[in-house]
């Protein structure tokens, strides 16, 4: 059999999502970020949401996730994704609204939009991708970073005497009464990958539904920022990331509307 | 729908209720002194329940300038309003939806700083409203009410104006305007728009492709700094067009005036008085009063700056606006009267500064 | 016609809503009207002001140096105020808590026990209404009846079986100046 005769569409068994813009992204080879937008991608088409979906990119590595996934995007300042999701969403309840936001954005500068959009149960969905460091501006100390973590900040590691602790702003999200469904996932292996997919779907769907706000933090590795390959930065991970953020299901939502 | 109607009323409680009639989409604050009535009085008449507008107290006027920058970005009517110190918490989000070209109405009552400051009525914050506030080349269109019927129409044309430019609209108001009762004519009852309206008037508004074919990405962020500039030399092009088109003022005894109040909002009714009692003691004095702050009236004070011997500002600060009266009028002579902190000089005041810098008239 | 005002003493004594009164019935009569008051947390306690001015003719400015007319609650508003109504102008005053009268001989003094008449009335709360009364009897800026109107445009519907007993202490007002 030829290479000819094995490239015809009947063989296909993987293909670029519809919906992801065929350009090179801006994201290091090795980064969850390309898994978790493609998964975004995915659903978005497959949901029949591509028309009425309005993503709100945060600041950080995802900062252009605007130009990846093909849906209206609004750029938010630092940490203030989850104000613009709220006016957005409520100004617009036809629409799925959601945030894509990193663990600087989300838990730290943004800390107090966080708890409140989820606390006000904002009909939307919150993607949070925890690398426990800042990707962008080259590697400094993020809230999530571990203690004895190494970072461009904190170069002898984080110490809790000078830096307070690693914060699982997932675990608090998930007792609010705002929150329908706070889960945290990864997607470092195949099997990873599609409980995210399910995860993400959830959210999408709880957000349509008005149940409330969904979290789904995406445990992810930043292997330039580790300073490890890219398999290894997921041996890392699984050691030590897992630890202190365990997969699994924080809060799962009940059927009913909340509002 | 409701029709026109005569009412007594708060400034603050006129913003709120132009805001309803004018069919604004959302509105999002926090409160402060002397604002809140504002919020309070769109809580009271639940316009969701008849508008369907969107009303939120935020938890920040952090959070509530960037829920307006997220609703603008949808192409929707949207506004806060505050006062000084919460308007410094919102620079950086006015920043934000200038450089993303973005409508929006933020309303400024103006309280005395520096920080925490007092709740007593201030103009200190002319600088930041006029001169762009947050970081970046950007303007805000500048609206000074000195009325509460100003209160009520500025923020209709607030909104006007920054849907025909693109462009944020501030209504710089102030204590006295926002906490005074008078008459005021609320405009009829106008609908919100449909979603169909909406995206023919803004199709650039990220409410979600619809039957577009290409997304639309708000964003303020260009990292080639050729197309950064040329970014800003479309704003610039935009703010050339305002100052060609929108420069708003009115005089009073300025025809055969020898000298020139220039005021702004409630302190122009201020220095009227005062002017009323000047020209019944034979001086001719005449005001000339910005109605737009930005852009400013610079050539029609230059242009009365030609037939009077001098000018002097009054403001409820050390001394703001008067840089730009003296830009317009480079040779006429220009003086500054203020109070600041709070303190709001009566009429008597405003006659004895300028008699004590025109000593011929003492 | 134009009338210069400034109701002045404790928060919680009704001077806001006198004033609010005042001008709501202004509006009724058709006139020009300006509500001016002092604001923040002095409403709760310390002294509050509020400058009225009704007028035929538009008004320029809502903050005042003198006035026509002066209504003074309290020993701190009469120091404050007294000096400030011009010449010709009235000067009324609550006696209760005042200990040094006013001086002045160029303005019409009214002293108005409205404490004492509110007593009479069963209902502390018409103490600001007696006042009104008082003040109207002096300068006649507005009807009785425009007042009413006010009040019936102004209140709640739960609050419209109180205005018989509004318009009473208004007129009991009105009685106790010559």
């Amino acid at each position: 059999m030829t290479t000819e005769e094995i490239i015809q569409p009947q063989n296909k068994v993987y293909s670029r999502p519809r919906l992801l813009d065929e350009r090179d992204t801006h994201y290091c080879p090795g980064c969850s970020h390309g898994v978790v937008h493609k998964i975004i991608a995915e659903l978005l088409d497959e949901m029949g949401l591509e028309n009425k979906t309005v993503g709100v990119a945060p600041v950080g590595c995802a900062v252009f996730a605007y130009n990846y996934i093909d849906v209206d995007w609004v750029e938010a300042a630092h940490g203030r994704a989850p104000a613009v999701a709220t006016a957005a969403s409520r100004l617009n309840p036809q629409n799925l609204v959601f945030t894509y936001q990193g663990d600087g954005d989300l838990a730290a500068i943004g800390t107090a939009e966080t708890i409140h959009a989820a606390n006000r149960g904002e009909n939307i969905a919150m993607i949070f991708i925890n690398n426990g460091i800042y990707g962008m501006t080259g590697g400094q100390m993020a809230p999530t970073t571990l203690l004895g973590m190494k970072t461009a900040t904190t170069p002898y590691g984080r110490t809790a005497e000078l830096n307070g602790y690693p914060l699982p702003i997932s675990n608090i999200l998930a007792t609010l009464d705002g929150t329908c469904y706070v889960t945290r996932q990864a997607v470092h292996t195949p099997a990873a990958v599609r409980k995210t997919k399910a995860a993400i779907k959830k959210a999408f769907e709880n957000a349509l539904a008005k149940r409330g706000t969904s979290v789904v933090e995406v445990v992810s590795t930043c292997n330039s920022g580790w300073k490890l390959s890219p398999a290894k930065s997921n041996e890392w991970m699984v050691e030590h990331m897992f630890e202190k953020y365990p997969l699994g299901d924080l809060k799962t939502p009940s059927e009913e509307p909340k509002n | 729908m409701e029709a026109e109607e005569v009412r007594l009323m708060k400034g603050n409680e006129a913003i709120a209720h132009a805001a309803i009639r004018y069919g604004v989409d959302g509105y999002f604050g926090y409160p402060i002194t002397p604002q809140s009535e504002v919020l309070e009085t769109l809580a009271e008449l639940k316009p969701w329940e008849t508008t369907g507008m969107v009303v939120l107290q935020a938890e920040s006027e952090v959070a509530a300038i960037n829920m307006v920058y997220g609703g603008a970005a949808t192409g929707k009517a949207v506004m806060t309003s505050s006062s000084s110190p919460g308007v410094s918490l919102k620079q950086e989000g006015i920043s934000y939806i200038a450089a993303s070209e973005l409508p929006a109405l933020i309303v400024n009552v103006m309280r005395g700083g520096p920080g925490l400051g007092t709740i007593q009525p201030s103009q200190a914050d002319y600088f930041q409203a006029v001169k762009g506030g947050g970081h970046g080349d950007y303007h805000l269109i500048v609206l000074a009410p000195a009325t509460v019927q100003e209160m009520t129409d500025f923020v209709a044309l607030g909104f006007d104006l920054a849907f025909k430019y693109r462009n944020p609209a501030m209504i710089l108001a102030d204590g006295v305007v926002g906490q005074m009762m008078e008459k005021v004519v609320l405009p009829p009852q106008r609908p919100r728009r449909t979603e169909e309206e909406l995206r023919a008037q803004c199709p650039w508004a990220a409410c979600g492709k619809g039957d577009r074919k290409n997304r639309n990405v708000i964003t303020s962020l260009e990292l080639d700094s050729a197309r950064m500039e040329e970014n800003n030399h479309r704003f610039q092009a935009t703010y050339k067009l305002i100052e060609q088109n929108e420069v708003r003022y009115q005089t009073y005894y300025a025809d055969d005036a020898d000298y020139l109040i220039v005021a702004f909002g409630s302190v122009a009714r201020i220095c009227l008085k005062a002017i009323e009692e000047a020209r019944e003691a034979g001086i001719k004095v005449g005001m000339l009063r910005p109605i737009t702050l930005w852009p400013f009236p610079k050539t029609q004070i230059a242009e009365l700056a030609k037939s009077v011997r001098g000018i002097l500002t009054v403001e409820l600060n050390a001394g703001q606006m008067v840089e730009d009266v003296r830009l317009a009028a480079p040779t006429t002579p220009v003086y500054h009267f203020g109070r600041m902190g709070g303190i709001v000089p009566n009429p008597g005041e405003v006659l004895q500064a300028l008699k004590e810098h025109f000593p011929e008239l003492a | 016609m134009k009338e210069e005002i400034v109701i002045a003493g404790f928060g919680g004594q009704g001077v806001l809503s006198m004033g609010k009164i005042l001008a709501y019935a202004g509006l009724m009569d058709g006139k020009e009207v300006t509500w001016m008051p002092s604001y923040g947390p002095e409403q709760r306690g310390g002294t509050a002001n509020v400058t009225v001015i009704v007028s035929d003719n538009a008004i320029s400015s809502p903050v005042l140096d003198t006035f026509d007319t002066a209504v003074v609650l309290n020993q701190q508003s009469l120091d404050k105020f007294e000096s400030k109504v011009k010449p010709g102008g009235t000067l009324i005053y609550d006696p209760s808590g005042i200990h040094r009268l006013p001086s002045r001989t160029d303005i019409r003094v009214i002293p108005v026990d409205a404490i004492t008449a509110s007593i009479e009335l069963k209902n502390s709360k018409t103490y600001n209404m007696v006042l009104l009364g008082a003040l109207l009897k002096c300068r006649p800026i507005v009807g009785i009846d425009a007042v009413i109107r006010g009040l019936r445009k102004t209140l709640p519907e739960r609050h419209h079986h109180l205005i018989p007993l509004n318009e009473e202490a208004l007129r009991k007002g009105m009685s106790l100046v010559d």
